[in-house]
């Protein structure tokens, strides 16, 4: 790679240096958003004790459901993992190691971590069971938790274009989780549907900077639909 | 008669007022959306990053990138904006949504809820629950009053994990619409058809009952 190309050609290029053991955060919600190749590069390396945060499991065939099924994950640190009943039945096993953590709370812990602040006081959990063993403080009248941020050796993320210094646009709800992980992950892998020469993305339209981003890889994507809603056309 | 989903769905949307920012949850939160009246602007906020959401789309317009929390497919109206999950709950937890309307399986007298989990049951996760009770001044659950063996669902104290501690202030359940405060559920209006006694019989956090209670009116 020279200067600022981040383009890589293989999978292989675009995740190279993860090994067994690592932290990683992967974009999406539900499967909005979510980078769907180099998830399936995960399961064709095999790499395993992975700690995953991501808001959500996949499904049982899809997204990370395809690395739970193959146990390469010990720990998963989510918000809602309803729709995978692999995951629910390797966390009752005691398989896997489950840290269900409230949605906006995930969302600032990874926000927090890309911006170098190490912890922060939410209202968020207190007084439930996500508060114990954690620092409360009142401040102005009202109860917090102190919650630690996040961060991790890869972050996995899809956005919809980048040009190839890594400036980002993200395309609609598929956006979620992607822009806070792409700041919280030592290495930021992007996925993305187009890749464009620099200045042809308007500066005033990106979303995440190209300073956060390390490699970038275009692919085509399933874009698996979990709830197919549709009203009949008139 | 107990209220019907629809009903319950129906009696929340009068709580909606022009101009206001909602984030309905799952379940029958979500059906408030067919319920707001003519002429009525509401702006409905979807924790996974959209302010402005619209109906179902068609076949046509079906697009895998655009969905609600529900994780539905769904289209945006005009106006609307798509953001991040921290911008998303800098909004909620910031206040800045003026209403909010979900689901519990419990609350109790000093406006605890319970929504996410059942030791031994399924565990799925609390989502962005925890942080829109926690976030929200305004916030209305719906709920059944009653399990079907007519055990209460409204109670001295919360049984189960809470999403929530002393944050909930209103109440609207199949039977009743109750207002949380002082230590107790207040009962402000009744069912079409339903008597104060059944309303006292299925409340075990203590009630204050009025002496003239109206009927609810769609």
């Amino acid at each position: 790679m020279a200067g600022f190309n981040k383009v890589v050609q293989s999978y292989d290029q675009a995740l190279a240096g993860l090994t067994d053991n690592m932290t990683l955060m992967v974009g999406g919600f539900g499967l909005c958003g979510i980078p769907e190749g180099l998830i399936n590069h995960m399961v064709t390396l095999g790499v395993t004790g992975l700690t995953a945060i991501s808001n959500n499991a996949g499904v049982d065939d899809f997204g990370l459901g395809l690395l739970l099924k193959q146990r390469q994950i010990s720990t998963m640190i989510a918000s809602y993992v309803g729709e995978n009943a692999t995951f629910e039945q390797q966390m009752l096993s005691g398989e896997l190691n489950v840290i269900l953590t409230p949605q906006g709370t995930l969302a600032e812990k990874i926000r927090a971590g890309g911006a170098g602040i190490p912890a922060f006081f939410t209202a968020t959990g207190y007084g439930t069971p996500i508060a114990e063993g954690k620092e409360t403080r009142e401040i102005k009248g009202r109860h917090y938790v102190l919650e630690e941020s996040l961060t991790a050796d890869f972050a996995l993320i899809r956005a919809w274009k980048a040009d190839t210094m890594g400036n980002l646009v993200f395309r609609k709800t598929a956006a979620n989780f992607n822009p806070m992980m792409a700041t919280a992950g030592k290495i930021t892998v992007v996925e993305v549907e187009e890749i464009v020469q620099p200045g042809e993305l308007d500066p005033n339209h990106i979303h995440t900077p190209g300073i956060y981003v390390d490699r970038v890889i275009q692919a085509t994507f399933e874009k698996r639909i979990e709830q197919r809603t549709v009203k009949s056309a008139k | 008669m107990a209220l019907s989903r629809e009903q319950l769905a129906q009696r929340v949307a009068k709580e909606l007022q022009d101009g206001f920012y909602v984030n309905l949850g799952i379940g029958i939160p979500t059906l408030v959306a067919n319920y707001i009246p003519q002429g009525m602007q509401v702006m409905l906020q979807s924790e996974n990053g959209l302010l402005g959401m619209g109906e179902f789309p068609t076949e046509e317009t079906l697009d895998a990138d655009l969905i609600n929390a529900g994780k539905q497919t769904v289209t945006a109206v005009d106006g609307a904006s798509f953001f991040s999950s921290a911008e998303s709950f800098a909004m909620i937890r910031g206040g800045h949504v003026d209403l909010t309307v979900l689901g519990a399986f419990e609350v109790d007298v000093n406006g605890s809820i319970a929504s996410w989990m059942i030791p031994g049951k399924l565990i799925k996760g609390m989502g962005g629950a925890m942080d829109l009770v926690a976030g929200a001044d305004n916030i209305i659950v719906t709920m059944m009053h009653a399990d079907k063996h007519g055990n209460s669902k409204l109670l001295p104290v919360c049984e189960l994990p809470l999403t929530g501690y002393g944050c909930i202030k209103r109440v609207i359940t199949d039977l009743a619409f109750l207002e949380i405060k002082d230590g107790a559920f207040h009962l402000l209006e009744r069912a079409p058809g339903v008597s104060v006694e059944e309303i006292i019989a299925k409340t075990a956090g203590k009630l204050v009952v009025p002496e003239h209670v109206e009927e609810m009116k769609f």
